[in-house]
Order: structure tokens, then C-alpha cells, then sequence
């Protein structure tokens, strides 16, 4: 009898393990809850962007029946959140945007609560408010948090080599100054958050839709003065995260306030409204670039000056020098670099983390320069890109040591397919301010793809057992945000374990029972938590084998799991079933159960002061080439193609990485073309889908996409992290192409019709 | 308050009467009254789709229509496709193909993809597209979901 081949599961298409529920509409997602006796929360914001809160009159609204708490700041301890721990979630003295929290209610009904906050009356005294980040800087400017005199709230200085040097070894320079603006996550499921106390043990369960659960409960204990091991965060499943749940917001604090006061459980939803107005939008920057080359097409130096809108509180968004700089540095080689970033108060919104995290805003300013340099040399842009990239085994000025790196391969195969340098060639020469135009742009990106070492691990932990009949639970810290790190998991233990998708369960969502992550970012799930689960596997294969081992009286090396048996590892020739043998070492006078854990720190490092250290364990590569049509009369720009090479390092899950390629080149095709938060005297114009346009399914351009495997060594079965990877070259590569169709660059987003057109007729200051 | 309106509908396919006050909407009266909270909130304003239902056959956003304007119609929820047999193929479509990934979408443009399939049988790329305009998804790119609709439409005329 043949033995039974075991395909690998590494690299086939196999479905979220979540999706049947999904399509069924029985998946409960926070807005989904409901618990016995719960009260519904809600926030009174500012009406003033700017201003000194002078009184709060809540009688009214505490007279109100069906009321069971109101609060301001006078009835809560002062602990501010957020990066620069500036972000009191109650307001007292002032207020500084137009999300700030100035009361809260909880009531019987959201119709009650809805009444009550109209009956609060705030009385304020304006104080002068600033808009421009250059107006916050400048000597005299009003200053927005007292403990800030100088309005700025982060500043990162960073340089490898002599960039005068550099300037004198030029042929070529150019400078321009970029302007990037500001979106926001769009998460389909709007925020939100169910806060319960144990009436007893006085013990706190958030339901929260957080990314970073183990964080959360540390910040969370601060804030409200509570021993951490009390408070466990349940994290129902996610509608959408992107970054955009990686730090602590007031709503938070207040839902738990609230509950505190009542003894009752909160639940606290966003409407579609507050989630525009108040939940964090990407970063906007104005970025001034000075980039250099030799005649014969090598890089010389960058020098970069960065000014970023911190808006009225420090969260993640100031935080994004740190990855910009990487692309800065080192997406290619070049010998000499200065880097200089101020993120300044004013009275606008407050960005947080998004996809990407500062590297759309790099990207499109270095990629940009890039075509400039090429053409100011008179090199096609390709062949000057493929000079300067970098390749395996370099380890850059800011000490990034790229162990495995595609990027070479990336930049070919996105350009022979797209067939980029003659259509770049052809379409340049009939360019026009005419009529309908076509374009080519390229624009490449790298980014970590193996974690990122900013707190003091990026590990991540995993808890395996068997049951008696070959069943597997993976608990692993590592949260499922739609992204599909559950179905990954199970994979990678199946592929270890030789046991069906349908053999095992993933629980990721209870901090009483997962074991520590540092949370969902820097793409760093499949690569941490991967490996922690392919080792805790492991430890329990190398069990059950030498179990095996003394009843079959074979050698453990001999044997194998496959199919959800015991094999001889040479031919495949079933010895027992997994089961049995889960059974007999449970059963048997050892009494045993198979149950490991296992937790894995990445080999990278923190950096220095300087910025400098090997901060992920792989870094991510692409390039992806864009063809667009410009409707020179209407301003219009229709993206036709997207050619996508990524270094992903390995694929696990096909459909899985496919989807997150395609969900971000059109995240990035948004960024890049329609999504838009026009906020005029600190105030969001268009908090509705109405007027923020996200694209819709007849607007997605051909993909084709690429994957190039480098099989990175430290990588769990050679994969790297992609998450945020696909959005990121998508906006540099459409400027790129709008300028080969028309011969007009343009240096800031987002390409609307009206921005298109004014460029084109030669109006766009 | 306000009082109550009778209206008596078919909802998934069970004769329903309910008392509901004027002013709910039928997203509301859905989730909160009849515990089928598959159909979502997205905005609240007919921009998303996340609360498509089908009433009497045709996809509306509930989130715009009244609770009382139930009144004798049929309505159809995804919890209501999922025991018609018919709509299996749709689903399966949804998981096989990963239309699927923070789900949030998902149940409007399920329903969504019902009416679509049921007004085109045979649709191709182009017709799922537009008959999925008004449905938003932040994670997928739509391409899956796309790929999903037109892989059911082929299943369906095969089993025909
Ligand atoms: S919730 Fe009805 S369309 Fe968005
Ligand atoms: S799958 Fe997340 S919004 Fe569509």
C-alpha cells in the first residue's frame, strides 16, 4: 500500500478560518454586544478649538430621568494619556481642538443620553488659535500646552555621513518641497468600547477593539490608578484596524469613569460623525528634500527637513520620523544624509498610527526626486533606481542590516512586466497638456517586515495543548484584526503538527488567558507571532515523538506527524494515530498532557540615540508601477494598472497576502486620488462618506501582482511581514505617472480633479 | 413619549406583527428589537451599505427606511439568507475566494451581491461592480469580493 502524500499547507490558498461565520452575519463585533444592566455612554465635545473652559453646568442634564451619571473633569483624577502623556481625557482648563471631551453621560437609553447632553451648557473665553504648523513656530505664536512653550512636541535629528560632502560630490541637485495631507482610517466598524466592574472583586473587563491589548492594560492601570492584574481586555472581533487602535483614546477612560460612578457596565459607540471628527487621522507633513547625484547615476546625499501638524495632543502620528527616516536613509544606498523633524502643536486634529506609518509621506517625496534625478541625468528612471538599490548583505548608514533583500528583483520583475521603461520613454514623448493623456510611474518602498524593536521586547507568547483527540488550541497574545494572523497560525502549528485546519482552534482575544504581545503593528504578526507558534509547536512534536519513540521502538528522528498520525519519516507509513498517542501519555502511569508554551524575541535591536541599530529581524521590499490616464480637461486621473512586486519573503497563504496587497494598493490608490480632510479654523468639513470618498469596487484599476520569495532565514517558514507594505508606493508612483502624461508634477495630495486641473492650467501656488 | 405603530411583516420568512415607535429606524428595529444584528451600522446615512436588507426582493439601506414602513412587506436579512439554500453558493463564494476579511462589510455586501445576482443571474466583472457601488469595504480592494460574486453567478447557472 502507498503511503498517503502530505501536501504542505505553505503556500496554498486556504480561507480566513473566520469567514463562514462572517458571511453568515453571526460574527458579534463590539457594536454587536450588549450586557445585562449595561448603560449607554456618550461624550459632550468642545464647540471651540481653542479656548479656556471658564464653567460647566450639568444640573439640567443630573435632573434629567433615566440619568445615571454625568462628569467632568472636576469629578475624575487627572491623568493625562497619550504619547507626551498631554491628552487629559476630561477637559478642565482648556481646550485645544475640536475632539476635546468636555463632559460624559451614561443613561438608561441612548435617547436619554442623546437629551442630556444637550442640556449641558460649557461656558469658554477664546484664546488665539494657530492652524499652520509654520505659524506655531514662529516667535510670539500663541502656545497651546503650557509645559510646551515652544509648541513643539517631538523633534528627531538624525545624519550618517557629511551631506556637504556630499553636495560637493554632485553633478545634479534638486529640492522641492512636498505636502502631504491628512485621512483618516475609515475603519468600517466605528469605535467602541464596554466597560464592566465586577460588582464584587471590583475587578474591570473592557470589551475593546484595541491592537495592542497588553499595552492597553498597563496604560489602562495608570490611568485609572489600578493594579493591572485586575483589568482583563476581551477583544471581540475587530471591524477594521490599520493602525488606528494602537494607543489609548479618551473615549476610553471616560467609558470606564463612567462605569466606575454608575456600578453599572458602559457601553460607548462612536457614531459614524464622532469616528471622522474624533479618532486619529494619518499624519500630515510638509517635507522639504534636497537630494544629489553623480553624472553617472550615483546618489550622493539627502537632506531632509520635515515640519509635521501635531495637532492639539501628542499620539503616534508625531511618532512617524522614526520610519520615515528608514526611507530616508536607506530604501537605497546613499553615503551621506541629514534628517531633521518637528512635529508642532496647533489646533487642528491629532494624527495616530495608519498603515504605513510615515512611509506614504517619505515615499512620495524621495520617489519624486527620484524620476527628478534621472531625468535632470538624462538615465531612465529604472536603470537609475536599479543602481542605487540596495541589495543583500549591506547594512545601511543607520546600521539596518538587510539579510535577505529583493529589491532588485522587485524593480525588475515590476518593470518587465509593466514593460516601464518603454512606456515611460513612449508616453513621455507624447506628453501633453491636451486632451486625454496616459502616464507610467514607479515608485519602490522597504519597510520592516520583521517587527520593529521600540519597546523593550517584540516578542510575543504562545500557550499550545492537545486534547485527547488530536484537537489544538493555539493561544497565542497576537490580535486578528481582519487581517487574518488567526488563519496564518493555524497554519504554520498544522504544518508542524501534520493535523488538519479543521484540528485546531485559535483563542487571541482575552488577556486572562493569551500570553504577552506588544500588539498589532510594524507588520510584525506573522513574522513574531508566527515564530513563536511554529516553537511552541515544536516543543511539542519533539514530546509526542519521543513518546512514540519507546512504544514503537523507532528513534525519534525516524518518526514524523502527518495527517494526523504518527509516520515513519521516511516513506510516510502510518505508525499509530496522534490521538492514540495523546491518549495513552495522558492516561498512561505518566499522566501526562501535551501542553507547551514558548515565547520569541526577534534578534534586532533598540538604536541608539543617534537612530542607528538593526531595529527589525528583515525588512520588505516593493515596487510597483502604476499606468493612469489624465483627463486634462476635467483634471481627472483614472488609474488604469497597478504592477506590484513585493519581497514577502515567503508566501504561507496566498489568498491571505493577495488580499492584503490588494486592499492596500487600493487604500494607497485612495490616499493618492480622492480621501481628503480639509479642516478649516480647526474644524473637520466633511465628517461623512457623503464627502470623504473612499474608492468604491467600479474605481479599482488591473492588478497584477508578484510576489518575490528571499526565504529570509530568521522568517517563520522564510516569510517576512506585508501588512503595510502595499499602500505605500501608491501615491509617489501616481505623481510619477501624472507627470509622464502631462509633464506637470505635482508635490502635493491628494490628486483630485481640482487640484489636477489647477496644476495643469498653471494655477497651484 | 411617542406611541406605538401596529405593523405586522414577514421578516426571514416568518409572519411577524410588532409595535414599534414612529421615529426607529428599521436598522434599529433590526438590531435592537430583533436581536439580527448581522445587518451593520456603517454610517447611519445611506453611504455604506453595511445595513442592506432585502424588502420585498430589492436591497435597500436600512438605516434609511422607517421601521413602520414594514408594514406588510417581506424582509430579508443576511441572517434570512443564510437558511435559503440558494444563497449558499454565495457564501461559500464569499469564503472560498477571500471576500472576506475584517467582515465588517460583509453581511451588507452578501445581500448586496443577492439582489445583484438576482436582478443580472448571469453578471459578469463589470455589472458586480456597479452593483456593488454603493457598498464600502476598507480592507479587501473589493477584487475578492468581485471575483466571489461572479464565481457564485457561474455556480448558479450550473446548477440551473
Ligand atoms: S449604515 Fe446604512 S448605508 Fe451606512
Ligand atoms: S472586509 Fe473589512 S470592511 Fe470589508
Amino acid at each position: 500500500m502507498n503511503a498517503p502524500q502530505h501536501a504542505s499547507l505553505i503556500g496554498q490558498r486556504i480561507p480566513k478560518m473566520d469567514a463562514p461565520e462572517k458571511v453568515a452575519g453571526k460574527t458579534r463585533y463590539i457594536q454587536d454586544l450588549n450586557l445585562p444592566g449595561q448603560l449607554y455612554g456618550l461624550i459632550l465635545r468642545t464647540e471651540r478649538v481653542h479656548a479656556r473652559i471658564v464653567s460647566i453646568d450639568t444640573s439640567a442634564a443630573k435632573a434629567l430621568p433615566g440619568v445615571r451619571a454625568v462628569l467632568t473633569a472636576a469629578d475624575v483624577p487627572i491623568h493625562p494619556i497619550g504619547v507626551n502623556k498631554d491628552n487629559p481625557p476630561l477637559k478642565g482648563d482648556k481646550v485645544r481642538c475640536e475632539r476635546d471631551e468636555v463632559a460624559a453621560v451614561a443613561a438608561d437609553s441612548l435617547e436619554i443620553a442623546q437629551a442630556a447632553l444637550k442640556l449641558i451648557t460649557v461656558e469658554y473665553e477664546d484664546l488665539p488659535p494657530l492652524f499652520d504648523p509654520r505659524d506655531s513656530i514662529k516667535p510670539g505664536a500663541p502656545v497651546i500646552h503650557e509645559a510646551k512653550p515652544d509648541n513643539v512636541a517631538m523633534a528627531f535629528d538624525y545624519a550618517h555621513g557629511d551631506v556637504e560632502q556630499g553636495e560637493a560630490d554632485s553633478d545634479v541637485v534638486v529640492e522641492d518641497e512636498f505636502t502631504l495631507h491628512r485621512v483618516t482610517h475609515c475603519c468600517m466598524g466605528v469605535s467602541g468600547v464596554i466597560a464592566d466592574f465586577e460588582p464584587v472583586s471590583g475587578n474591570l473587563t473592557l470589551y475593546s477593539n484595541t491592537q495592542v491589548p497588553f499595552l492597553h492594560k498597563r496604560e489602562f492601570a495608570e490611568v485609572l490608578g489600578m493594579d493591572p492584574s485586575r483589568i482583563r481586555i476581551i477583544q471581540p472581533p475587530i471591524g477594521g484596524g490599520f493602525g488606528s487602535k494602537l494607543d489609548i483614546y479618551p473615549f476610553e477612560p471616560i467609558a470606564v469613569y463612567l462605569a466606575r460612578a454608575t456600578r453599572r457596565p458602559v457601553k460607548l459607540i462612536f457614531t459614524r460623525e464622532e469616528e471622522f471628527i474624533a479618532s486619529p487621522t494619518r499624519q500630515p507633513a510638509i517635507i522639504r528634500l534636497r537630494s544629489g547625484a553623480k553624472r553617472d547615476g550615483t546618489l550622493t546625499f539627502r537632506t531632509v527637513d520635515v515640519l509635521l501638524d501635531n495637532g492639539g495632543y501628542t499620539s503616534w502620528g508625531a511618532t512617524i520620523p522614526f520610519v520615515m527616516m528608514q526611507t530616508f536613509s536607506s530604501l537605497y544606498r546613499v553615503p551621506h544624509c541629514r534628517y531633521h523633524t518637528k512635529a508642532v502643536y496647533t489646533n487642528n486634529p491629532f494624527a495616530g498610527s495608519f498603515r504605513g506609518y510615515g512611509n506614504l509621506q517619505a515615499t512620495f517625496a524621495i520617489e519624486q526626486q527620484m524620476d527628478k534625478l534621472a531625468d535632470a541625468l538624462g538615465m531612465d528612471a529604472y536603470q537609475f533606481r536599479l543602481k542605487n538599490a540596495q541589495e543583500a548583505g549591506e547594512i545601511t548608514g543607520q546600521g539596518m542590516h538587510f539579510k535577505t533583500c529583493g529589491f532588485k528583483d522587485c524593480l525588475e520583475t515590476a518593470a518587465g512586466r509593466s514593460g516601464f521603461a518603454e512606456k515611460r520613454k513612449a508616453l513621455g514623448a507624447a506628453k501633453g497638456l491636451t486632451g486625454i493623456r496616459r502616464g507610467v510611474g514607479m515608485a519602490s518602498m522597504l519597510h520592516v517586515g520583521g517587527g520593529a524593536k521600540i519597546y523593550p521586547s517584540d516578542g510575543c507568547g504562545t500557550i499550545l495543548k492537545l486534547d485527547d483527540f488530536g484537537h489544538v488550541t493555539i493561544m497565542t497574545g497576537a490580535s486578528e484584526i481582519g487581517q487574518g494572523s488567526e488563519t496564518v497560525l493555524a497554519q504554520l502549528v498544522c504544518e508542524e503538527l501534520g493535523v488538519p485546519m479543521s484540528a485546531v482552534t485559535v483563542v487571541n482575544n482575552d488577556t486572562d488567558i493569551t500570553p504577552w504581545d506588544v500588539g498589532v503593528h510594524a507588520s510584525r504578526t506573522t513574522f513574531i507571532a508566527g515564530n513563536s507558534a511554529i516553537g511552541a509547536a515544536r516543543k511539542a512534536k519533539d514530546k509526542i515523538l519521543a513518546a512514540a519513540s519507546t512504544v514503537s521502538n523507532m528513534r525519534a528522528e525516524e518518526l514524523d506527524l502527518k495527517g494526523g498520525n504518527i509516520v515513519r519519516a521516511a516513506d510516510g507509513e502510518k505508525v499509530m494515530p496522534l490521538a492514540k498517542m495523546l491518549r495513552q501519555l495522558h492516561f498512561s502511569d505518566k499522566a501526562e498532557l501535551v501542553m507547551t508554551t514558548n515565547y520569541y524575541e526577534p534578534p534586532s535591536v533598540h538604536q541608539d540615540k543617534g537612530f542607528k541599530g538593526d531595529v527589525s529581524a528583515a525588512y520588505a521590499w516593493a515596487t510597483q508601477v502604476v499606468e493612469v490616464e489624465v483627463d486634462t480637461d476635467t483634471g481627472i486621473v483614472r488609474l488604469l494598472k497597478v504592477w506590484a512586486a513585493h519581497d514577502v519573503g515567503r508566501v504561507l497563504n496566498e489568498m491571505g497576502i493577495e488580499g492584503q496587497i490588494e486592499g492596500g494598493i487600493i487604500m494607497g490608490q485612495g490616499y493618492a486620488l480622492c480621501e481628503d480632510m480639509p479642516v478649516v479654523d480647526g474644524h473637520l468639513v466633511n465628517p461623512a462618506f457623503r464627502d470623504y470618498k473612499l474608492i468604491t469596487a467600479p474605481e479599482i484599476p488591473e492588478m497584477d501582482i508578484q510576489f518575490i520569495e528571499t526565504m529570509d532565514g530568521e522568517g517563520p517558514q522564510g516569510a517576512k511581514g506585508v501588512g503595510e507594505a502595499p499602500s505605500i508606493c501608491m501615491a509617489a508612483a501616481v505623481a510619477n505617472a501624472i507627470e509622464n502624461a502631462t509633464g506637470v508634477r505635482i508635490t502635493s495630495l491628494p490628486f483630485t480633479p481640482e487640484r489636477v486641473y489647477s496644476a495643469l492650467k498653471g494655477k497651484l501656488q | 413619549m411617542s406611541s406605538l405603530v401596529e405593523i405586522s411583516c414577514v421578516v426571514n420568512g416568518t409572519p411577524t406583527r410588532l409595535a414599534v415607535p414612529p421615529q426607529t429606524s428599521a436598522l434599529a428595529l433590526l438590531r435592537d428589537h430583533l436581536g439580527l444584528s448581522g445587518t451593520k451600522y456603517g454610517c447611519g446615512e445611506g453611504e455604506c451599505g453595511a445595513c442592506t436588507i432585502l424588502v420585498d426582493g430589492v436591497s435597500v439601506n436600512s438605516c434609511l427606511m422607517f421601521a413602520v414602513d414594514f408594514d406588510g412587506r417581506t424582509i430579508t436579512t443576511i441572517e434570512g439568507l443564510a437558511v435559503d439554500r440558494a444563497s449558499d453558493p454565495l457564501r461559500q463564494a464569499f469564503v472560498d475566494k477571500g471576500g472576506v476579511q475584517c467582515g465588517f462589510c460583509t453581511p451588507g455586501m452578501v445581500v448586496q451581491s443577492r439582489h445583484v445576482l438576482d436582478k443580472h443571474p448571469h453578471a459578469g466583472p463589470e455589472e458586480v461592480k456597479r452593483g456593488l457601488e454603493g457598498n464600502l469595504c476598507r480592507c479587501t480592494g473589493y477584487k475578492k469580493i468581485v471575483e466571489a460574486v461572479v464565481t457564485a453567478a457561474a455556480a448558479q447557472s450550473a446548477a440551473e
